[in-house]
């Protein structure tokens, strides 16, 4: 992955709803994990301890790296069937 | 191993009937769970409920799952169904259809699909009814850990 490409960046069903955004998009340079791409995107909201994680929809942990053109997802515990 | 996320209601006794045709005279054992929507949670009447999904990353985890039971169980098919979208009660939401020469492991494999499918794979339900709407925060507990 270049680092001249954005990280995408997508939240999903309560973290869509506060974060206030379901996607953005990250300058690749301000972010080498997980967790800075939370606190680049959301500085003034602490993410959620329960808060799932993926890179390039593979779970991921906080300290996950990052780099630009990867596809990063935030979600809550999962509740389907 | 068919695993498909439809926005399209289920149509899950027709879908296993289809599917278990070509398992009729090598399987003994037919072991299914369908999971429909209630008109009540905790107490609260809903209306109706959204279920999102992470478009790709829910596709591959369904598929994960139904190759992941054919490794750990004796079994020969699996078919795997969810409902995304806006659903009222009595939609079904969930279908798992397992078939196997003999019930132990169609039975297993059909709960351990649907405990981990509830505590794996990327899937919300938002209620709404008449005391407003909220996310639901966690599953209720099954039997398999």
């Amino acid at each position: 992955m270049s680092n001249s490409q954005p990280i995408e960046v997508l939240f999903f069903a309560s973290l869509c709803e506060q974060t206030g955004r379901d996607s953005a998009t990250l300058d690749a340079s301000l972010a080498a994990t997980v967790a800075d791409v939370w606190q680049q995107l959301c500085p003034t909201l602490d993410m959620p301890v329960n808060t799932l994680m993926a890179v390039n929809q593979i779970n991921a942990k906080a300290d996950s790296a990052v780099a630009g053109g990867d596809e990063v997802a935030f979600f809550p515990p999962v509740t389907g069937g | 191993m068919p695993t498909i996320i439809s926005d399209a209601p289920l149509t899950a006794w027709q879908a296993l009937a289809e599917h278990g045709k070509p398992h009729a005279a090598s399987c003994g054992a037919a072991v299914s769970f369908v999971g429909v929507m209630r008109d009540s949670n905790n107490g609260r009447k809903i209306d109706k409920m959204f279920l999102e999904h992470y478009p790709g990353m829910t596709d591959q985890a369904l598929a994960d799952l139904a190759t992941a039971a054919k490794a750990e169980y004796d079994i020969a098919d699996v078919l795997l169904l969810h409902r995304v979208g806006e659903v009222r009660p009595g939609d079904e939401l969930v279908v798992i259809g397992v078939w196997s020469p003999h019930r132990a492991a169609a039975f297993s494999a059909c709960e351990w699909l649907i405990e981990q499918l509830k505590h794996r794979v990327p899937l919300w339900k938002k209620e709404f009814g008449p005391d407003g709407e909220n996310w639901v925060v966690a599953n209720t507990p099954g039997r398999v850990k």
